[in-house]
């Protein structure tokens, strides 16, 4: 295990340094405007001292080396544009505790919303009129199936008129106005893990072992408890983990609606305004995080279900 | 036999309701199984055999439900028994059933020994340590080896036959007074069907249980049962002792059935088969369910069922053959000397 993990990462980190390689590489194609505030002003031998000082007329294989010293040291140059001369490094640790806490709650409540949600449904297929899986269906339907702009918005201006507090802006020290952006972004994760969860739950419900259970008589509650979700929940868990890190990236959409200075839509404004070395460093950042999503899926995934042998080869046993 | 039977179904009727239309799966089936006795039901696929044992557990699905009839077990009247808790007594416990396939019949996720420990838990009232020690017995009795180690590994690291053995240790070790063996050897390689068979047959003498199987497999009867009922749609065409049905054979589906021996097969020539297809369940069955696949069915076959005819004691038939009126038709030339000719039917 051990061993497959180190080997993992290690595939990792190449994989991280391919993609990097590449977007560092496509980023010195862009024009050179992105590296300083008002290229229109300067003048041509200007423009040479300051791209010699950032290194940039350097040939290619020494930026990259000097690219990947600095992120080792901490150090990922600053930003040209988006707020001139901070260290991007800053510029991102501001933004991500924002995010980060909008996310995990949201996704803490989805978790606790539509896990039992999904468990309530796949229940209700087993009663006669299975009232609560239609109804379930029917919430579920609407969810996936409208654009998520169209009840984000009805949400903020219906929401906002509320009797309680609600405002249609996002106010950091004031907790009432991160409800309706907290329950928007929730809302598309409930119906998700409900949908996902029922159906596993369904399927593991017609199987053989089931019929066996009920044949030693074990009771329906203990069925679904013991073998039913806990069976239905491992192929959920391989993407618990990366939703859990994505929520570092915010939402582009929920936080511009209510003004939220996360990491939503940082990435989109980078590169509108040609800002290079915040671009890169997103990059790296995002790219890493989803690797890392991944490989921590795997692992979940292999701790919960005994047949998934990490690093043996086919036929191993 | 004129002991009181442990089970016993009378003018069992069961009906399913799909999409609608009321398909009628038993039509008044009857049958008494006897304290210690192996019996098995033969009948090909969609005859009702599944069905008719699940109702013995209240393992019918959703959409089923009995019409009529009656079903006992010992002293108890089964039809009675209204909800999961009541029935949940039954289950496992006096009551129990081996599935055709192991590989599927298992969980997963969980420990063979979690899964033996589970059923003992609910049935023998042991917790922890003793439930535990209990487990491991029950896999020892199945001739697992090593059973302290095995007890800890998960379904995926044994074979299909060990699997096996540990759905019949599951449904052995509550120490039930009924095993309902469904296809149990179905899935399994034919070299390993002996020993599971074999494995049954020791423990049913160890624990004096009375075992049902229901297979189509006419090899796996001949080598474990001591009686034999022959199910066509729906309901026991034919019941006797294992020797009686396949050497004197009364009914034409049975004569059907046994010519379809592959063992009496002659080289180069087709194999038997018969006729026609099985009877549309969903439409009430006139006379003798058989009649339209029976050459030699006779005129009162289409009009009125027949009723049971006793050929001795322990051997009866439901055809209009039986009758003392009727013509004197013969069991086909084929198996009319099963035995003289010695046609091995035992599994090597």
């Amino acid at each position: 295990m051990a061993k497959y993990i180190g080997k993992r990462l290690l595939r990792s980190l190449l994989t991280l340094l391919i993609i990097i390689t590449i977007v560092f590489s496509l980023l010195r194609l862009m024009p050179i405007e992105g590296y300083f505030e008002n290229f229109e002003k300067l003048s041509a031998a200007q423009i040479n001292v300051g791209l010699r000082q950032l290194g940039l007329k350097d040939p290619l294989p020494v930026q990259m080396l000097n690219f990947w010293k600095g992120v080792f040291k901490g150090d990922w140059g600053v930003s040209h544009k988006y707020a001139v001369g901070r260290p991007v490094l800053d510029i991102i640790a501001d933004k991500v505790p924002v995010s980060l806490r909008m996310g995990l709650i949201s996704l803490g409540f989805a978790l606790l919303l539509g896990l039992p949600l999904g468990i309530l449904m796949a229940r209700s297929t087993r009663t006669r009129f299975k009232i609560g899986d239609k109804l379930g269906t029917v919430f579920v339907v609407i969810i996936e199936g409208i654009p998520a702009a169209i009840y984000h918005l009805l949400i903020q201006f219906y929401g906002s008129k509320l009797p309680g507090g609600f405002e249609m802006f996002f106010h950091a020290d004031k907790p009432v106005t991160w409800i309706l952006p907290i329950f928007s972004l929730a809302l598309g994760n409930i119906a998700y893990y409900a949908m996902w969860l029922r159906r596993y739950m369904v399927d593991e419900n017609n199987k053989d072992y089931v019929r066996l259970a009920r044949a030693k008589g074990v009771s329906g509650g203990k069925i679904f408890s013991a073998h039913v979700f806990r069976n239905a929940i491992v192929p959920l868990a391989q993407f618990i983990p990366t939703s859990i890190i994505l929520t570092l990236m915010g939402s582009l959409y929920v936080e511009s609606l209510y003004s939220i200075p996360g990491m939503g839509g940082l990435l989109v404004q980078a590169i509108q305004r040609q800002d290079n070395t915040l671009v890169q460093a997103l990059v790296l950042i995002y790219a890493a995080i989803s690797i890392l999503g991944l490989l921590v899926g795997d692992l979940f995934m292999a701790l919960l279900d005994p047949r998934i042998a990490l690093g043996k080869k086919e036929g191993d046993r | 036999m004129d002991e009181k039977p442990i089970l016993s179904a009378k003018d069992l009727e069961l009906k399913f309701t799909l999409r609608g239309k009321v398909m009628t799966a038993l039509r008044g089936i009857s049958l008494d199984v006897y304290k210690g006795e192996s019996l098995a039901i033969v009948g090909e696929s969609g005859s009702g055999k599944s069905v008719f044992t699940k109702t013995f557990m209240g393992l019918t699905d959703a959409n089923g439900a009995i019409t009529g009839g009656e079903l006992r077990y010992k002293d108890q009247d089964l039809l009675a028994l209204k909800s999961e808790a009541q029935w949940r007594k039954i289950r496992g416990k006096e009551i129990a059933m081996v599935m055709q396939d192991p590989m599927t019949s298992l969980n997963p996720l969980k420990t063979v020994g979690w899964q033996i420990q589970e059923a003992v838990e609910l049935h023998q009232g042991l917790k922890g340590k003793t439930a535990h020690a209990a487990a491991v017995e029950a896999l020892r009795d199945v001739g697992i080896d090593d059973p302290e180690r095995r007890f800890g590994q998960y379904p995926h690291e044994f074979s299909g036959g060990m699997r096996q053995r540990v759905v019949i240790a599951i449904a052995v070790a509550c120490k039930p007074q009924v095993l309902i063996c469904d296809e149990p050897t179905t899935a399994l390689d034919v070299t390993i069907q002996a020993q599971i068979l074999g494995l049954i047959k020791e423990l049913q003498k160890k624990y004096k249980l009375t075992t049902i199987y229901i297979t189509h497999d006419l090899g796996v009867v001949a080598n474990v049962a001591d009686r034999i009922a022959v199910m066509y749609a729906g309901d026991i065409v034919e019941i006797g002792k294992c020797e009686e049905v396949f050497y004197d054979p009364k009914h034409p589906y049975t004569w059907a059935l046994l010519s379809s021996l592959p063992q009496l097969g002659v080289k180069g020539e087709p194999l038997y088969a018969i006729e026609g297809t099985p009877p549309n369940l969903f439409v009430e069955i006139r006379g003798d369910a058989f009649a339209p696949r029976n050459p030699k069915a006779l005129n009162i076959d289409f009009v009125e069922r027949p009723p049971f005819f006793e050929v001795s004691p322990t051997h009866k038939a439901r055809t209009w053959l039986l009758d003392p009126r009727a013509p004197k038709v013969e069991a086909p030339e084929r198996i009319r000397h099963l035995k003289e000719e010695g046609v091995s039917l035992r599994v090597q």
